[in-house]
C-alpha cells in the first residue's frame, strides 16, 4: 500500500515537472521578454545588460531549473501589466475564485447526489421525470447562456439578487471573503448556480446510472432475502458502492469547476483568477499566464492524488493490492 | 403437516406480446428435516418457484394463482413489513454465486451482525457473539479473527460458507439454496453439500435445492421434482425417479447425464427437444474441400508433443528484481497426443490446464520448455507462411459460446473470415459454399448463415465455434471446457456433434474440462492436473479403475455419483 501511495505521489510529481515546462517555454518562445520589458528607444548594449542580468544568456535547462525553484518559492515573476509580484496578485484574486469553486461544488455534489439516488429508486414517477428533463436542459444550453438567463430573471426582472461583482467583503488575515456579509452570500448565488448546474447535471446522471447498476448486483438481492429493510439495503449497501466511482469523476470535476470558472467569472465580472487571467491574455501578460497554468496544473494534481487516497480508504479490496492482477 | 406447501403455482412474465408463463401449475410440499430437490434445464423455471416463495420475482414477474404455506401460515401475497419478517427469518436463502452474493466493501462481521439485528433484536455485542458462533457452525476456523476480514479474503467455498452462515442468522425454517455449489469445485462442492446436509438434519430445517445437475440430486436430495418448460414433470423420492423415471422427459434427461462409473458410446438423444440435428449425414470427403490436404501419413510419432513446459506470470511490477513475485500457472508439463487420440486436462480452477491450452495456441508464450507440433518445433518457426500453416493447424473452441462470437457479425461471415485470412479459397462462391457446408456438417442448416449470433442458443452458438474452428482445415482441436456452460441435453449433442466430427474429419483433440464423468466418455487418455503440475496421466479406464495419485483418487471420489 505503501508503495502505492509513493509511485502515485511521484507520478504527480513528474505531471507537474512537465506543465512547468510548458508554463515555462512560454516566456521563452512567446515574444522576446527583452523586447517587452525594453521600450522603443533601447540600445544593443541595453539588450544585452538585460539578458545578463536576467539570466537569459544561461543555457535551456539551468533556466528551466532557475524557473522551478524560484516558482516552488513562490517567486512567480513580475506582472508587465501591473508591475506587481504576481504572487501578491494571485493571493488577491484567488479567494474570489475558489469561494466560487466551493459553493457550486458542494451545490453540484449535494443535488446531484441526492437526485441521482432519488431518480434510480424511483425509476419512474413525476418528480423523477420532472428532474430528467430538468437536467437535460442543465447540460444542453451552455453556461454563458443560462448566466445570462439567470442574471435577466432575478437580476433584471425581479431584482432579487445582484448581477455582477462580489458584493461586500470582509478581510480575515490575507483572505478576503464573501461569505460573512449578506450582500456577498447574495452575490454568491447567481454565479455558483451557473457554474455548478452543469456539474450537478453529471455528478446526478452518473450517480444515477451507477446506483441503477450496483442495485441489479446479486448482493443487493441476497440483502434482499435475508429480510433487510430498504433503507439498509439503499443507504448501508447501495450508496458506497456506488461512490466508488462517482468520487474519481466528481475530483476531476471540481478541478474543472476551478479551472473553467473563466467564463462564468466573465458573465459575473466576478473578480478572480479566470478574469485576471482573461485579461492576461488581451495584454500577453505572459507571468500572469503561465502561473494560472501552473496554478491550475498544482490544483489538478492535488486533487487526483487526494481521489486516489479516498479509493484506498473506501475499498478494502485496493488496500490489500489485489486488484492489480485478479 | 408439511413445512412448506405450494399449490398450484402459477408464475407470470407479462410482456408486450403477451404472457410468458415461467410456472404452471405446480404444487410441491417440503417437510421438516427435508432436502427437497428442484432438477430441470435452464428455462425450466426452478429458480422462480425459489424466488416466488421468496417474494423475490423481478419485475414484472407476479404471482398469478395458487397459495404457498408456511408451517400453515399464508405466505403469498405479503408486501412490505410482512415479507420483510419472512426472508431471512423464516426462509433463508443461497444463491448460486458466493464471489457476488456479498458486499465487497463491508466486512463479514457487519453483514452477519445487521442481518441478526434486524431479525432478533439483539444488542450490537450479543449480535457479534452469535455471528462469531455462526462462523463457527459452517466450518470456518479461527472465526473470531476471520469475521473482522472483507469478502476478498475469503477463497470461493469460505464464501460460501459465509453466505449460509448468513441465511442462518435467525434461525429459519426453510432454507432455498439455488444453485449453491454450480460456481464450486468438486472438492468444495462435496464440502458444501455435506454441510447442508449436516444443518438440515441438526436444526430440523426443510430445504429446497435447486439445481441442473443430476449428480448432485443423486446424493443430496432426499425427494426430487423434475421440471421442463415451467411444468412439473416428475415428482417422488430421489432413487426411485433416477433408477425408474416414469415420464419420458425425465427419462432422456437422466439418459443424457453422463454416468461416471462406465464409458458409453453415444449419448441417446432427449425427447421432447427438437434442436437436435441428430446423427451427422456421412459427408464425402473424398472430393470435398474439407477432405482436402486432409492425408497425413501416419509415421506412429505423436502429432503433439509437449516438453517440459512452465509458465510463470508476474504478479507485480516492482522496479526492483528483487521485489518482484511470479506466479507459476504451470510447471515443468510434459505430455504427447497421438493423431487421432483424444487427450484430456482435468483439474480443479487455478489448475492451470486451461494456461496449457493458452501456451499450445501462442496466446501466452511458455517460459521455458518446447512445444512439436507435426515435426516443428513451434519455438524455431522462421517464417511467417510457416507460423500461420501452424495456426491454420490448431484450433481453439472456448468455454462461453456468448462472450466468443462477435454478436455484431452474421454467422456467415463469422465461418468464412478464418477462410478468407487464409485464402484457403480459390473463389469467393468457393467460399459461400464451404461455409454452408460447414453449417450442415455441425447439425444448424444452411439458413444459420444469414443470422446472427443472439438469434441462436448457447448450444447452438457452440455449433458455430466449432465451424468456425473447422474452417481451417485443422488437424488438432483445443476444446476449454467447451460444455461447461451448456445443460445436459445440449452437451449430450454437442459431445456427441465432437465425436462424430474427430471420427470423419479424423481430428485429434485436447479435451479440457473439470467434469470427471464428461472427460470418461470423451478421452482416450487423460492427464490430472494440480496447481499447475501434471500429477497423474493414464489411459482413461486405467484412472478411473486404478487410480495412482491421491489426488485422483480423491477427484474420483468426491465427484458427485450419478449411476443408474
Amino acid at each position: 500500500m505503501l508503495s502505492y501511495v509513493l509511485r502515485r505521489a511521484s507520478q504527480s510529481v513528474l505531471v507537474l515537472l512537465a506543465v512547468g515546462l510548458v508554463a515555462f517555454s512560454m516566456f521563452r518562445f512567446v515574444g522576446d521578454p527583452v523586447e517587452n520589458l525594453l521600450g522603443q528607444e533601447r540600445t544593443d548594449a541595453d539588450i544585452e545588460r538585460l539578458r545578463e542580468q536576467l539570466g537569459l544568456d544561461d543555457p535551456f535547462p539551468i533556466q528551466y531549473w532557475e524557473f522551478l525553484s524560484r516558482a516552488a518559492q513562490g517567486d512567480l515573476g513580475i506582472s508587465f501589466r501591473q508591475g506587481r509580484l504576481v504572487a501578491d496578485i494571485f493571493i488577491e484574486r484567488l479567494p474570489a475564485t475558489l469561494e466560487l469553486a466551493f459553493v457550486s461544488a458542494a451545490f453540484a455534489l449535494l443535488f446531484g447526489v441526492l437526485f441521482g439516488i432519488y431518480t434510480s429508486i424511483r425509476r419512474k414517477g413525476i418528480l423523477t421525470n420532472v428532474i430528467l428533463t430538468g437536467s437535460l436542459i442543465g447540460v444542453s444550453l451552455p453556461t454563458f447562456l443560462i448566466g445570462i438567463l439567470l442574471i435577466y430573471i432575478f437580476a433584471v426582472e425581479l431584482g432579487w439578487l445582484p448581477s455582477f461583482g462580489r458584493g461586500d467583503v470582509v478581510q480575515v488575515g490575507w483572505w478576503s471573503t464573501g461569505l460573512l456579509t449578506e450582500s456577498g452570500l447574495k452575490a454568491l448565488i447567481l454565479p455558483g448556480l451557473t457554474l455548478g448546474l452543469y456539474q450537478m447535471t453529471l455528478i446526478m446522471r452518473l450517480v444515477r446510472s451507477e446506483m441503477s447498476e450496483v442495485l441489479r448486483q446479486d448482493y443487493i438481492r441476497f440483502a434482499r432475502a435475508r429480510g433487510l429493510s430498504d433503507r439498509a439495503i439503499y443507504f448501508r449497501h447501495a450508496i458506497k458502492n456506488t461512490l466508488i466511482p462517482v468520487i474519481t469523476i466528481t475530483g476531476l470535476q471540481l478541478g474543472s469547476i476551478i479551472a473553467f470558472a473563466i467564463i462564468t467569472e466573465t458573465v459575473f465580472q466576478w473578480p478572480g483568477v479566470g478574469l485576471l487571467f482573461i485579461d492576461s491574455v488581451q495584454f500577453v501578460d505572459i507571468p500572469v499566464m503561465a502561473a494560472y497554468l501552473m496554478m491550475i496544473s498544482v490544483m489538478f494534481v492535488v486533487i487526483n492524488f487526494i481521489v486516489d487516497m479516498l479509493y484506498l480508504a473506501i475499498d478494502p479490496r485496493l488496500r490489500d493490492g489485489k486488484t492489480s492482477f485478479s | 403437516m408439511a413445512l412448506l406447501e405450494i399449490k398450484n403455482m402459477m408464475v407470470e412474465f407479462p410482456n408486450r406480446r403477451g404472457d410468458f408463463t415461467a410456472v404452471k401449475d405446480t404444487s410441491i410440499e417440503v417437510a421438516a428435516g427435508e432436502i427437497l430437490g428442484i432438477v430441470g434445464e435452464s428455462g425450466a423455471g426452478k429458480s422462480t418457484i425459489g424466488n416466488a416463495v421468496m417474494g423475490l420475482l423481478q419485475a414484472p414477474g407476479r404471482l398469478d394463482g395458487g397459495e404457498i404455506y408456511l408451517n400453515g401460515d399464508r405466505i403469498d401475497g405479503l408486501s412490505g413489513e410482512g415479507l420483510r419478517k419472512l426472508r431471512g427469518n423464516r426462509i433463508g436463502m443461497i444463491f448460486q454465486d458466493p464471489m457476488t452474493s456479498l458486499n465487497p466493501i463491508e466486512t463479514i462481521e457487519m453483514q452477519l451482525v445487521e442481518t441478526i439485528q434486524e431479525h432478533l433484536g439483539l444488542s450490537r455485542t450479543e449480535a457479534g457473539t452469535r455471528a462469531v458462533d455462526l462462523l463457527g457452525q459452517v466450518g470456518i476456523e479461527n472465526a473470531g479473527v476471520r469475521i473482522k476480514q472483507y469478502p476478498h479474503q475469503f477463497s470461493g467455498g469460505m464464501r460460501q460458507r459465509v453466505v449460509i452462515a448468513l441465511a442462518l442468522c435467525a434461525e429459519p425454517e426453510l432454507i432455498i439454496a439455488d444453485e449453491p455449489t454450480t460456481a464450486l469445485d468438486v472438492s468444495i462442492q462435496a464440502q458444501i453439500l455435506d454441510l447442508i446436509k449436516r444443518l438440515c438434519s441438526e436444526k430440523q430445517v426443510g430445504v429446497i435445492l435447486i439445481t441442473h445437475d443430476m449428480g448432485v440430486i443423486a446424493e443430496t436430495a432426499d425427494r426430487v421434482v423434475v421440471m421442463y418448460k415451467g411444468r412439473m414433470i416428475e415428482a417422488g423420492s430421489t432413487a426411485d425417479v433416477i433408477r425408474n423415471p416414469s415420464k419420458p422427459y425425465s427419462k432422456s434427461l437422466i439418459a443424457a447425464v453422463p454416468p461416471s462409473n462406465r464409458k458409453i458410446d453415444r449419448f441417446p438423444k432427449v425427447a421432447m427437444d427438437d434442436s437436435d440435428g441428430g446423427r451427422l449425414q456421412n459427408f464425402n470427403l473424398s472430393g470435398h474441400w474439407l477432405g482436402r490436404g486432409r492425408r497425413f501419413e501416419d509415421t506412429g510419432d505423436a502429432l503433439i508433443s509437449v516438453k517440459h513446459i512452465s509458465k510463470r506470470f508476474p504478479l507485480n511490477s516492482a522496479i526492483l528484481k528483487r521485489d518482484r513475485t511470479y506466479i507459476d500457472a504451470i510447471k515443468d508439463i510434459s505430455f504427447d497426443v497421438m493423431p487421432g487420440e483424444t487427450f484430456g486436462l482435468v483439474g480443479e480452477s487455478g489448475s492451470g490446464k486451461s494456461t496449457v491450452a493458452r501456451v499450445i495456441t501462442g496466446i501466452h508464450p511458455a517460459t521455458s520448455g518446447s512445444i512439436v507440433f507435426a515435426n516443428t518445433d513451434l519455438a524455431n518457426i522462421k517464417t511467417s507462411s510457416e507460423r500461420r500453416r501452424i495456426r491454420r493447424d490448431i484450433q481453439m473452441v472456448f468455454q462461453d459460446p456468448y462472450s466468443s462470437l462477435n454478436g455484431r457479425m452474421r454467422v456467415g461471415t463469422i465461418i468464412a473470415e478464418p477462410i478468407i485470412v487464409n485464402k484457403l479459397a480459390r473463389t469467393r462462391a468457393e467460399r459461400d459454399s464451404v461455409v454452408l457446408d460447414l453449417l450442415d456438417l455441425v447439425g444448424l442448416g444452411r439458413d444459420a448463415a444469414r443470422k446472427y449470433p443472439h438469434e441462436f442458443s448457447g448450444g447452438q452458438r457452440q455449433r458455430i465455434s466449432i465451424a468456425r474452428a473447422l474452417a481451417t482445415r485443422p488437424r488438432f482441436l483445443i476444446c476449454d471446457e467447451p460444455t461447461s456452460a451448456l445443460d445436459v441435453s445440449i452437451q449430450a449433442q454437442i459431445l456427441n456433434l465432437l465425436k462424430d466430427l474427430q471420427e470423419q474429419l479424423n481430428l485429434t483433440y485436447l479435451f479440457i474440462s473439470h467434469d470427471m464423468p464428461v472427460m470418461r466418455q470423451m478421452c482416450n487418455r487423460i492427464g490430472v492436473m494440480r496447481s499447475g503440475e501434471l500429477v497423474e496421466v493414464s489411459e482413461t479406464e486405467t484412472l478411473f479403475n486404478d487410480p495412482r495419485h491421491s489426488y485422483t483418487r480423491s477427484l474420483i471420489e468426491l465427484m458427485p455419483k450419478f449411476t443408474k
